[in-house]
């Protein structure tokens, strides 16, 4: 028997190991870009699962946005980090120090 | 055997698929390793979109995602030639500090989920709904409709992201023969023309 609560733990566990991932990973912005993508997928679980329990199709078309939202992200975000690996031949964060931040 | 049975079973190898794939993805050692691992969390996501009766965002996730950004991902990650190594150091430091913060972030979320499981229908599995059901007719029919500003502002974010990530990575290489058409328009006959008067010559030799 496969209820709603079993999807939004399943969108949890994907959550937790993408914010895991970016603990982890955290100096290699091509994984951190890859582990907010998983971080976008599982709360899109969350949207889909609660559409389909109040058999409303609005939180699908929410998801819908935010994979537009996502796609964009993704695009820009490897623009930059091309840009940046022809400038600084290295994709390592702790090396992003330009600005003192 | 039941449907209810089947749909479980499909559920559990999906869920467990998609766990192993996430893990792969964090964990791996290869950025291009982790991008197929994503691309298998993608397609294990669309699997449990169809049981959850999402079926036409379930056929634009594999396009978009898996035809679209994770080829995106892979271009860049195989044209980057990235010291692995590197990147891997303090890998081990902040793994205990992952796991403390992820298993933070799934107790508060399983708490959230048991504590309104008492109020919302959480525990219930939704009546499937009737086989000439058309999600993508449903969806159409709000999209474009209710929520034809947002959709045509999608529309924009899209147009903004290709304009962005065109001009970020466009670059003007020096020595690069290119066209200079107002150049080539404002040019006057004076310019190109020169008439030379030249003597005729007698042949002597002849």
């Amino acid at each position: 028997m496969v209820t709603i609560s079993h999807y939004l733990i399943l969108a949890a566990v994907l959550f937790s190991v993408s914010v895991a991932g970016i603990f982890i990973n955290r100096k290699n912005v091509i994984l951190l870009l890859m582990c907010i993508e998983l971080m976008l997928l599982a709360v899109n679980f969350n949207f889909i699962a609660f559409s389909r329990m109040h058999d409303d199709t609005v939180g699908q078309v929410f998801v819908f946005f935010i994979l537009t939202v996502a796609a964009a992200e993704a695009a820009i975000g490897l623009a930059i980090l091309v840009v940046l690996f022809r400038s600084r031949h290295s994709v390592n964060v702790e090396e992003l120090d330009t600005l003192k931040g | 055997m039941s449907a209810t049975l089947i749909t479980t079973i499909l559920f559990y190898t999906f869920a467990a698929v998609l766990v192993v794939a996430a893990l792969g993805v964090v964990t791996s050692r290869n950025p291009v390793h982790s991008a197929f691992f994503l691309v298998l969390a993608f397609f294990q996501s669309s699997m449990l979109w169809l049981l959850l009766e999402a079926e036409f965002l379930a056929v634009v996730l594999v396009l978009v995602y898996v035809g679209a950004v994770m080829v995106l991902f892979l271009f860049v990650v195989m044209m980057l030639d990235i010291n692995v190594e590197e990147l891997r150091q303090g890998y081990t430091r902040y793994l205990p500090l992952g796991l403390v913060v992820a298993s933070v972030v799934i107790v508060e979320i399983a708490h959230v989920i048991w504590f309104r499981s008492q109020d919302l229908p959480l525990l219930t599995t939704p009546a499937a709904r009737p086989a000439d059901y058309s999600n993508t007719k449903e969806l159409g029919a709000v999209l474009y409709t209710e929520h034809v500003y947002a959709f045509e502002l999608a529309a924009v974010i899209l147009l903004l992201a290709i304009v962005a990530a065109i001009t970020l990575t466009m670059r003007r290489r020096p020595g690069l023969k290119v066209q200079n058409i107002a150049k080539q328009v404002a040019v006057r006959r004076d310019d190109r023309v020169r008439l030379v008067k030249v003597d005729a010559v007698k042949d002597e030799e002849g």
